[in-house]
């Protein structure tokens, strides 16, 4: 049965926050390889489950709540499904619900088993239903149903054993050819499912949890901005403290102590000297090698993304990680709604703009959560040109720090203050419309530890996967353009612009060139430069809103189309050449 | 009433949704249809938006939606 098995797909459908994505990495166990297929509409995850010696490919189709799609998100999931059942290989469907909201859950259902395919129908949530007083049936649901109903709690693995071992017993429901009239209207599908509900369901009353009441709390508008203040200033408090840790106790002594000793005998090997000795180790004074100087792939180029951002970048998802599993963020879209409506977005784009801090990419692709183009164009846009990702901002941790807090607070009031003003202008100026919220909002969750370590694992995997070698090219692409003189070429085509209105010296275009592939590099670059606090701050602004990296862009370009991306190029140099002007004249 | 109208911790009962095809197939998918019994549990200061629970989802949703939900407190 096995060998027949391993021929279809599991595709995982069900409603948002149900606890799919929980179920996918159970099934897929500990050898998953999680891979985000990006084509120009469809995204979705993939993995294998291990079936003795074979494996059998799953899929995680992002949450619909229907199969008519009400949203653009949705309209990528329904395509997904739809590709799925059109496959000739029998793919079987599992449907997962979460049980705490049986009734809601069972529309979907409804819509599965009327399109007449393999289907196991997967109550999530088990446990926690038992909490909140819903005992339901299982047995009675599956007799009605005619598919397998499985109980589970994806987060700690309970019944997935059973749900592997009933795989082939997925079937197509006999549901609506046991009832006589077979066109049914909208209308007796819900009373339809309330039937359901009534046979299967017994909800005993339950006074407000804690978790409500914290909910309550968090959305109230003053308890509610103080839960914000505090978890946003002690997010960024953990942030520091990890990512600043790790460097001075564990990466720079590494590097120090290990890697400097290696590298000089590399460079004994070369004599110290020779085109290629530059590139990969870089200058080397008084037999000592600065790893933010030299430039050289193997100094410079491992430096800066393993002991100044890879430290960040771990802090920071950390606190993300533990950030989305709570199911806090929607709640601090609520909060802050009414600000970003004036911004033309709603308060749920904060959670792409939190993502971009991270790294832009996800943030970009995020912003399909935003129903139409114009929040899209908006939220892409603003994240492009104000969000710094947490790769450049642990640079400019790193490089503004020696001139005190001050010139780092300077730089992110700044980037702030674009961000507010670009978005009221946008808000004004660009067309569409930018629709009220209307969202579900998860309940509070202890994260679960094992899961958002995995999650941590995989975006640091990500992130040196990604990072890394574009950081080496970087490096490799600096020297080449300083050998052949390019950025003295380049320097003195544009410095009227660079030098005359923002103040700073002409070899700063060498830095906006390499920020296209990487904006950390590019912010190391201007260390050799010996560049004043003023200028460091105006680069550091400037470096971050002219132009998204490439990886950024791509993604961008993808999302927004051809004609949007040209606009929102416009909008970034424009308000870079001013917002440069202004800082030169200001500070 | 509207839903915008009740006070916050009233129960009710939804009995007109007054909106188009795609607001009704929307509502209707987060379990706001008519018939069903919704609690308002909070509002944002000027007119930001609302959340109340429909079963054990909590949902959050603008003025403007809220306005076209007709309800009658219980």
């Amino acid at each position: 049965m096995n060998k027949k098995l391993t021929n279809k797909k599991l595709m995982l459908i069900g409603n948002p926050n149900v606890g799919k994505s929980a179920i996918f990495s159970r099934l897929t166990g500990v050898k998953v390889i999680v891979s985000n297929y990006h084509g120009t509409t469809v995204e979705y995850t993939k993995g294998y489950l291990k079936l003795g010696d074979d494996r059998m490919e799953i899929v995680d189709i992002p949450g619909i709540y229907s199969l008519e799609p009400t949203m653009k998100a949705e309209e990528i999931a329904v395509k997904i499904f739809e590709e799925a059942v059109k496959e000739k290989n029998e793919n079987i469907f599992i449907n997962v619900i979460d049980s705490t909201n049986l009734e809601r859950n069972l529309n979907l259902t409804y819509e599965l088993i009327k399109r007449d395919i393999p289907l196991i129908v997967v109550l999530n949530f088990w446990d926690e239903a038992g909490h909140t007083g819903v005992s339901i049936n299982r047995e009675k649901l599956e007799n009605i149903l005619g598919v397998p109903v499985i109980t589970t709690c994806g987060i700690t693995g309970e019944g997935i054993k059973s749900l592997v071992d009933n795989l082939h017993n997925a079937k197509r429901s006999n549901f609506i050819s046991k009832r006589i009239s077979k066109d049914i209207t909208e209308k007796s599908k819900w009373e339809q499912i309330g039937e359901i509900i009534e046979q299967v369901q017994k909800l005993k009353h339950r006074h407000h949890t804690i978790g409500e009441k914290l909910s309550d709390f968090s959305i109230h508008p003053l308890s509610g901005l103080l839960v914000a203040i505090i978890v946003l200033g002690l997010s960024f408090s953990i942030i520091r403290l990890i990512g600043e840790s790790l460097i001075t106790y564990l990466l720079e002594p590494m590097f120090e102590n290990y890697w400097t000793p290696v590298l000089l005998k590399i460079s004994a090997l070369f004599n110290g000297n020779g085109i290629l000795h530059d590139i990969l180790i870089g200058q080397v004074i008084d037999g000592k090698i600065s790893y933010l100087d030299s430039m050289g792939m193997l100094s410079t180029g491992l430096f800066v993304p393993i002991a100044m951002i890879l430290p960040y970048i771990t802090a920071f998802y950390f606190v993300l990680s533990f950030l989305e599993d709570s199911g806090y963020l929607p709640r601090l879209g609520i909060l802050v709604d009414n600000l970003m409506h004036k911004l033309g977005i709603h308060g749920l784009a904060i959670i792409p703009m939190l993502l971009g801090i991270g790294c832009n990419v996800p943030g970009a692709l995020s912003t399909r959560m935003l129903e139409t183009r114009r929040e899209k164009f908006i939220a892409s846009t603003l994240m492009a040109i104000a969000v710094p990702c947490m790769a450049q901002i642990a640079m400019i941790f790193g490089l503004l720090g020696r001139y005190g807090l001050k010139a780092i607070i300077i730089v992110f009031v700044v980037l702030f203050v674009v961000w507010v003003i670009l978005g009221l202008l946008m808000n004004k100026f660009v067309k569409g419309t930018s629709p009220e919220i209307f969202t579900e909002i998860p309940p509070y969750r202890i994260p679960y530890f094992k899961s958002l370590l995995k999650k941590l694992w995989m975006r640091i995997v990500w992130f040196i996967k990604e990072a890394v070698p574009y950081v080496l090219l970087g490096v490799l692409i600096i020297n080449i353009l300083y050998v052949l003189h390019v950025i003295d070429f380049l320097g003195n085509l544009v410095g009227p612009i660079i030098t005359g209105l923002m103040g700073l010296p002409k070899e700063t275009v060498g830095a906006l060139i390499v920020g296209f592939l990487r904006k950390d590099v590019a912010v190391g670059m201007l260390v050799p430069l010996g560049l004043s606090m003023k200028q460091m701050i105006i680069s550091s602004v400037i470096l971050t809103m002219y132009f998204p990296c490439i990886a950024t862009f791509t993604v961008l370009l993808k999302e927004l189309g051809t004609k949007d991306m040209v606009k929102s190029a416009t909008i970034m140099i424009l308000s870079t050449l001013i917002v440069g002007t202004i800082l030169n004249l200001v500070l | 009433m509207s839903l915008k109208e009740i006070q916050i911790g009233d129960k009710a009962k939804v009995i007109k949704l007054n909106g188009g095809l795609m607001f009704k197939k929307r509502a209707e998918a987060l379990g706001i249809r008519v018939g069903s019994m919704i609690e308002k549990r909070s509002a944002q200061f000027m007119n930001g938006p609302i959340t109340i629970k429909v079963g054990n989802t909590n949902i959050a949703l603008g003025v403007g939606m809220a306005e076209k939900i007709i309800v009658e407190v219980l």
